[in-house]
């Protein structure tokens, strides 16, 4: 026989941190947690891969191409090997895209197809702690990947001094931004044709921001543009790092990602405010 | 208006020392407009707690647009609403954490097992894991599913679904339970069993307030209903008496071919109390079916079919709007 | 009963769809590829642009010298236009596969109506080589925008991508039909197949450049073959003649057994 749950509730309401009002409710966790037991259910090699994309790269462009260049000269004028040149960029490019797939074509599947927003946000839950919850699941994995590859920078030398651990907590800066903004930009898209459109943005993006070769290449106008493009500061960033060749100029980076990340966290809440809670 | 029921036992924790209103939910004048296009326009109505409610009416009525209302996740254009005492505008996640909603379509989480979907739900409360994981192992039982904990949501019947959303929504023990078209699209069986875990819910005290546009559904698990259309309230009233004030005890349905239907209910004048012709039949509303039927066939008409039944929640939406519910 | 004059007028009803069915197949592809026709064109035009302004000439600055008789761009286009074709085959062949048999079973109905499994394998096949090729024109046009193409024989590195892709496709495809729950693996293909592909292919620098424990994925690759066919159209890379007549024996055996496994499984899954 059944018998029919007639628990009283023993469990108050979490309070909420005022400050957000009713779009958080200080529980990201619950969004994190719910993150971490669904990648019991995926498929290991698809979490796997994102590990090896940065890896194939190093081994194809480092060496075979790397044994046709001699030297690549920074930013700072330093004179480097050309897979000490690629590999902190094949780590940003890699962070950046690791934040972009989580949040947008899984946040668009989400939040259209598996309409699993809507179920958290039918509870105590705010859209804040939505986004907070799954660009902290971003993060976190982005974390292990980034330190994956820095573990076989190490076994290639690549990594030419110590800085180059600070480049961990810079790829989650990157990712941060990436994941925020990309959230933001979703939360407007209605197809995946729509969808596309970050792809366009995205390739450019990855093949220009100086990480093949430096900018210094092209026109001084096209480096001006480049600059504005948040991957060149991430690569710029995390290059300097392992490289060793610190400046205060790092910080401009270190800006430009905090910078986004607020606009990112500001419009993506709005927009989660607007979709489901109006 | 109906005297409320006593507020049942088991039903004032929560939110400490705050006082339980008469109503669980008021609504007075409750509009939602979308641009040019009004959903909702001007309903009131009241909810007592461990009432069992219902708002009938056919698609595009603007039933879940209210429900989003209630639900705290819609914000209203105008009107006054109150959940628990509370306004929804100022305190959505405080409404919504004592609410437990079934959304019309079935929102679980596909990448999570059956047994998973309970806790991380819980979780989104704030209900420490422990707890949670206990009432998850007692709401299976609830549901039926507990030989299911570890499937994949994919894997379950539709039934199974939506008994696995409704235990869901009573994760967190909910004070009102909000049901948008429960067993749209089941299987008549498994509607059978839903309606049983409903009516357990109900006999225990729980408030529900269900969208439908199933006349048996509502008949059967509502103590009250409002019948919308067009965003606004037709009538109001508990089932039985809604059928006796705007219909006739049965109803005789008689067909006779779809090019004549319309031009032998000319010769129908005087049978029943008054007659509805729709494009495949023509329903003649009397207290005693029989007799009609048997003045139709005196007076040299023969339908291909006939049937006499008893009226329903159908009968009461066509008088009120000329129109069926469904379709 | 039926009549022999009502019988020769069913037989006659089947015939048109037994002769054209692929086409019908490929009609309704090409149809529904409407739908992302706006993504189509502006990768098109776009890919060629970004690829070749950035590698072609960016990257070309920090690679001294020739490579064989060629420049460092000259080098790069035939793969990356065989690359192209590649990205765009592997595409086709997955998503719409997967969709015809699960998100949106069109196949089945295909199927109920007088179109065979092997009409339709044939018809999506026909279908993505029509996608291919206005794809692989775009990007041609630029490459001879760009200088990238010293001979005139280099224009036949449109067929040549073109084959190139569609023997990747097959291969994908004889596989994509076997999938009967999605679990992730198109991502899969596309990131332990199709992007290792590219990068060991020899496209951005010869593969003896490699270690030999990283140079037989270019030998299994059939985009390796594809690219040194390009080359010896595009610029006359001298190679043996029969190292030639593998660059087109060993795609063409790829895609003529992934075409066959493709038409069985999908005739099996219809009619099982």
């Amino acid at each position: 026989m059944t018998t029919t749950p007639a628990a009283p509730s023993t469990f108050t309401p979490p309070s909420r941190g005022r400050l957000l009002g009713s779009i958080y409710a200080g529980n990201s966790r619950a969004v994190l947690g719910r993150g971490l037991l669904a990648t019991r259910t995926s498929n290991y090699w698809i979490i796997l891969s994102g590990f090896f994309e940065p890896v194939f790269y190093l081994l194809s462009l480092g060496i075979g191409l790397g044994s046709l260049i001699h030297g690549v000269t920074t930013t700072t004028g330093q004179v480097v090997s050309y897979q000490a040149y690629i590999a902190p960029a094949l780590l940003a490019v890699s962070a950046m895209n690791g934040a972009i797939y989580d949040s947008t074509w899984n946040v668009f599947f989400k939040m259209n197809y598996a309409k699993l927003y809507e179920g958290m946000l039918a509870t105590s839950i705010g859209p804040f702690d939505v986004a907070l919850g799954e660009i902290a699941f971003a993060l976190l994995r982005g974390l292990l990947y980034a330190i994956g590859f820095m573990v076989v920078m190490q076994v290639f030398g690549l990594n030419l001094a110590w800085t180059a651990l600070l480049a961990l907590p810079a790829v989650l800066l990157i990712a941060f931004g990436f994941a925020s903004l990309g959230m933001a930009v979703t939360s407007y898209m209605k197809t995946f044709q729509q969808m596309d459109w970050i792809n366009f943005v995205m390739l450019p993006m990855f093949i220009f921001s100086a990480t093949f070769y430096p900018i210094t290449v092209y026109p001084q106008a096209i480096q001006y543009i480049i600059e504005v493009l948040p991957l060149w500061h991430g690569v710029e960033l995390v290059r300097g790092l392992t490289t060793g060749s610190l400046s205060w100029g790092l910080l401009w980076h270190v800006l430009y990602f905090a910078v986004m990340i607020t606009i990112g966290l500001i419009f993506t809440t709005k927009r989660l405010k607007a979709l489901f809670l109006n | 208006m109906r005297a409320f029921r006593g507020n049942p036992a088991g039903q004032s924790s929560g939110l400490g020392s705050y006082p339980v209103p008469q109503a669980v939910i008021t609504a007075s004048s409750l509009t939602k407009k979308y641009k040019d296009f009004v959903a909702v326009d001007g309903i009131s109505f009241e909810v007592a707690p461990g009432e069992s409610f219902g708002l009938l009416g056919p698609n595009g009525a603007g039933k879940s647009t209210t429900m989003r209302m209630v639900g705290a996740v819609s914000t209203r254009t105008s009107g006054d609403l109150s959940i628990l005492g509370l306004d929804p505008n100022d305190h959505g996640p405080e409404i919504r954490s004592q609410l437990g909603v079934v959304p019309q379509q079935d929102n679980l989480d596909q990448e999570l097992r059956v047994r998973d979907n309970l806790i991380v739900y819980g979780r989104y409360f704030g209900i420490p894991a422990r707890q949670v994981a206990r009432r998850a192992d007692e709401l299976l039982e609830f549901a039926q599913l507990t030989d299911r904990a570890k499937s994949r949501v994919d894997d379950l019947s539709g039934g199974m679904k939506r008994r696995l959303t409704i235990a869901r929504a009573l994760v967190n023990d909910p004070r009102i339970l909000l049901l948008d078209e429960p067993t749209t699209g089941l299987d008549p069986q498994a509607r059978h069993i839903l309606w049983d875990r409903l009516f357990r819910l109900k006999e225990q005290g729980t408030t529900l307030v269900l969208t439908t546009h199933y006349m048996d559904e509502a008949e059967q698990l509502c103590d009250r209903i409002v019948v919308v259309d067009k965003g606004a309230i037709m009538a109001e009233g508990s089932p039985a008496a809604l059928i006796k004030q705007y219909s006739t005890r049965e109803v005789v349905e008689v067909r006779f071919g779809s090019d004549r239907n319309a031009q032998v209910a000319t010769q129908l004048d005087g049978i029943g109390e008054r007659s509805e012709v729709l494009p495949d039949r023509i329903l003649i509303y009397s207290d005693n079916g029989e007799a009609a039927l048997t003045r139709i066939v005196e007076r040299g008409l023969s339908p291909m079919t006939s049937l006499v039944r008893r009226s329903s929640l159908e009968d009461v939406f066509l008088r009120l709007t000329g129109r069926s519910l469904i379709e | 009963m039926t009549t022999a004059v009502e019988r020769d007028a069913i037989i006659a009803a089947g015939s048109k769809p037994r002769r054209w069915g692929s086409f019908y197949v490929a009609e309704h592809r090409i149809r529904s590829m409407r739908a992302y026709l706006q993504t189509l064109v502006v990768t098109s035009f776009g890919n060629p642009l970004v690829y070749l302004f950035g590698l072609g000439v960016g990257l070309a600055r920090l690679v001294p010298t020739e490579i064989g008789h060629a420049t460092y761009l000259e080098f790069v286009a035939p793969a990356l236009l065989a690359s192209a074709a590649v990205t765009v085959a592997a595409e086709e062949c997955t998503y719409p596969v997967l969709m015809g048999f699960k998100w949106n079973p069109i196949f089945y109905a295909m199927n109920a109506a007088p179109i065979s499994g092997t009409q339709i394998v044939n018809g999506l096949v026909l279908a993505v080589g029509v996608r291919m090729l206005p794809t692989v024109g775009i990007y041609f046009v630029f490459m001879l925008l760009f200088g990238a193409v010293p001979s005139a024989l280099g224009v036949l590195g449109i067929l040549i991508a073109v084959f190139t892709g569609m023997s990747v496709g097959l291969l994908i495809m004889a596989y994509t039909s076997t999938i009967v729950e999605d679990r992730g693996q198109m991502a899969l293909i596309q990131r332990f197949g199709i992007m290792p592909m590219f990068l060991f292919s020899g496209t951005f620098f010869p593969i003896t450049q490699l270690p030999v424990y990283l140079q037989w994925i270019g030998w299994i690759s059939p985009l390796w073959h594809g690219t040194q066919l390009g080359r010896d159209a595009s610029y006359g890379q001298s190679e043996p003649v029969w190292l030639i007549a593998v660059h087109i024996a060993y795609p063409l055996a790829l895609g003529a057994f992934g075409w066959w496994s493709t038409a069985r499984t999908v005739t099996r899954r219809l009619n099982a």
